[in-house]
């Protein structure tokens, strides 16, 4: 696959001025509103480092939580399914639909199915596949996927919106009341909620010692999903686990106040077993995650909840957009699990970071994103996957660096002429400084020169 | 006390009044300081882009030129934090380990070993902004992050209210990272851009006259974002102002 090009694709979403300024600012209220919140709470530190400790236990103890969660949701009534990989996860969903002769499925939002593309597979087969919450809808009708996992359309302005929506819906061209909007969107959704023979959902949180899932939404869509229809299937990661009820107090206050500032989700949904009449279906599945956890680097990864919180606080995310790197999966988590999916079609990604370390800082379950970042870059490095310019500027630096002499060289008469270092090497770089920067002047003395006037003798 | 006075590439090239201020400094608190004339560079640039093998002669010969001093000590937190954090490109002997441990990023070697408290030759009669850098903030933790549940901390604030006539004016997002980021700068030049743009507007906004850090990367990336759009704030190292210059 062709190695994507975050930085030009940065490039053409900070061109939109008006799109740039909203998406930016947008978010970075929700890192305040989300700082408050956590300033709020005086042990919210000590929380932080409690659900990173239970979900490395779990994570660590996987196999067994699996197998007790499995044990007791089929106690419950509950069909479980095993996926090994994306692949594995629609042709069961497809099954399961078929043999009940589903045609319609209303879903509420789940970044899982997205990674394994399950809409379209779906809808090739025949089977209409309605997002019920409204900014996946949106995305759904602009033919777009989602650009954050917890806002999925944030990088749209409300006048997007409104064409979208006259586009696809047949709303009001030009009128971008925000209210008509959303109300349009829930008007016509609701009758494929009544029409519908299933209902999908993702999980937050699986829990092992009673094989219930709890789903934290704020539209409500999730429960009318499940409910209303008389099959609910849910789609769960593998890596969804907690050991037991209790946890989920540590879990359910950090979440929403992580992603979204606010206390809590509006709904707080927990899903046991099937109503009266009605079939519950889990599919566990696996995608690249058991692999992961047997990444000695980047194992930590798979405690992520989810929030979004290292999206909103990252500078770089905010002002490039989700979409620009080209996965399910965007900003700060998304560049240290995207290169498990495709190693050299995400080998820029990590690049796309200036280590700045906040998202670490702001993750709930505390993962060490920016050093994941850090490391990734060595393993693009040894994998052989840095672009030529890249390779050979750090060839020549090395050299340079390595060597007194061939330093002063580089320095001494105008900070450009650089000996040894290759010409495209160094037009690349002052070009790309000097594009929208000025360079800096060069002094009439090093401060190596200077010292040797000035300190020479000793 | 034998101080190895590392004075990074970017500011030997393009910045030696940084390096002179660091140097005088030092040599106010009555330190035995020098500076090997065979320096070149930490490794960083090399090292962030994961090229461990290119970072290793780098490494190497910083070793080789500061591995007699007590102390190590250079005006940039984010150099300092490659060595801390990062430096193992080469085999990490008691020699290497014992040298990373003993490099300091000045304000926090002002600050917590030689605990200097007072800089009465030093006056500013300035409005600043101060720019922490991320390395600062969030690796070697000179100053509290506002992410982080913690009592307010700010090892260059305690020695810049020293200074005489200082005034100090907070932007909107104090610790938002500036965009430098190293080769992320070129390689993401569009981001890169944007985020400067974006932090030098916000210190005017706060009326700042001086930008001031202890990472003059930042402040080169930083500058060369004002100058190309005609914002009207000047730049300045910590180390210049707790040495006296006035403006």
């Amino acid at each position: 696959m062709k190695r994507l090009d975050h930085a030009e694709a940065a490039s053409r979403f900070i061109a939109s001025t008006a799109h740039e300024a909203f998406h930016d600012q947008r978010l970075w209220d929700l890192r305040q509103k989300r700082d408050r919140e956590a300033h709020h709470i005086p042990e919210w530190e000590a929380l932080r480092e409690l659900a990173s400790r239970i979900k490395e236990h779990t994570l660590s103890n996987l196999a067994g939580y699996l197998e007790a969660f499995e044990r007791n949701a089929t106690a419950n009534g509950v069909k479980v399914h095993w996926a090994r990989d994306a692949a594995e996860h629609n042709q069961i969903v497809h099954d399961i639909l078929s043999e009940r002769s589903a045609k319609t499925l209303v879903k509420s939002k789940s970044m899982l199915t997205e990674e394994c593309d399950m809409r379209p597979f779906l809808e090739a087969r025949g089977i209409e596949v309605i997002e019920t919450d409204l900014g996946e809808r949106i995305q759904q009708l602009d033919d777009e996927p989602p650009s954050h996992i917890v806002v999925p359309a944030v990088h749209k302005l409300r006048g997007d919106v409104s064409e979208v929506f006259a586009r696809t819906l047949g709303t009001e061209p030009g009128n971008e009341d925000v209210h008509y909007l959303a109300e349009s969107q829930r008007r016509t959704t609701r009758p494929y909620f009544l029409a519908a023979e299933a209902g999908m959902t993702g999980a937050n949180f699986a829990v092992a010692e009673t094989g219930a899932f709890v789903v934290c939404t704020n539209e409500g869509n999730a429960d009318l999903s499940a409910n209303l229809p008389k099959l609910h299937i849910a789609s769960i990661g593998i890596e969804k686990l907690i050991p037991r009820t209790e946890h989920l107090g540590v879990f359910i206050r950090l979440l929403s106040r992580s992603a979204l500032g606010s206390p809590i989700t509006q709904y707080t949904s927990h899903f046991r077993s099937p109503r009266e009449g009605a079939e519950m279906h889990i599919v566990l599945v696996d995608h690249g995650r058991s692999a992961r956890l047997g990444m000695a680097d980047f194992w930590p990864a798979l405690k992520c909840i989810r929030c979004g919180a290292c999206m909103n606080t990252c500078p770089v995310y905010r002002r490039s957009g989700g979409l620009s790197y080209g996965a399910t999966y965007s900003g700060p988590i998304g560049v240290i699990i995207d290169p498990t999916f495709d190693i050299r079609k995400y080998s820029n990604l990590p690049f796309a970071s200036t280590l700045n370390g906040s998202c670490t800082s702001v993750c709930p379950v505390k993962i060490n994103i920016h050093e994941q970042i850090y490391k990734w870059r060595r393993v693009m490095s040894e994998k052989r996957q840095l672009p030529l310019v890249k390779k050979a500027t750090m060839k020549a630096a090395g050299q340079v660096f390595g060597s007194p002499r061939l330093y002063r060289a580089a320095i001494s008469a105008t900070g450009m002429a650089i000996e040894g270092l290759p010409r495209f090497a160094i037009y690349n770089w002052f070009n790309k400084w000097g594009r929208q920067r000025e360079v800096p002047d060069a002094p009439e003395a090093t401060f190596r020169a200077w010292y040797l006037k000035n300190r020479g003798g000793r | 006390m034998k101080v190895g006075l590392f004075i990074p590439c970017y500011v030997d090239a393009f910045f030696p009044e940084v390096g002179i201020a660091t140097l005088e400094i030092l040599e106010h608190c009555g330190l035995d300081v020098s500076y090997p004339l065979d320096q070149t560079c930490c490794g960083q640039p090399m090292g962030n882009s994961g090229c461990q093998d290119d970072a290793a002669p780098a490494e190497a010969l910083f070793v080789k030129n500061f591995k007699e001093f007590d102390y190590i000590v250079g005006p940039s937190g984010s150099c300092v934090h490659h060595i801390r954090a990062h430096f193992d490109a080469i085999p990490q002997t008691e020699e290497v380990t014992k040298l990373r441990a003993a490099t300091y990023e000045l304000v926090e070697f002002l600050h917590d070993v030689v605990k200097l408290k007072a800089f009465p030759w030093a006056e500013f009669p300035h409005k600043v902004g101060l720019h922490n850098s991320c390395s600062t903030l969030r690796a070697l933790r000179t100053a509290s992050a506002s992410e982080i549940d913690e009592p307010p901390f700010s090892k260059p604030m305690n020695l810049l209210r020293q200074v005489r006539g200082i005034e100090f004016v907070t932007p909107a997002r104090p610790d938002e990272c500036c965009g430098f980021g190293g080769t992320f700068s070129v390689f993401e030049e569009p981001v890169s851009a944007k985020m400067g743009y974006d932090k030098v507007n916000d210190h005017a906004r706060a009326g700042a006259e001086y930008i001031v850090s202890a990472d003059m990367s930042c402040l080169m990336h930083q500058k060369g974002c004002a100058e190309r759009l005609g914002v009207r704030v000047k730049f300045i190292h910590i180390a210049q102002i707790l040495n006296g210059a006035r403006a």
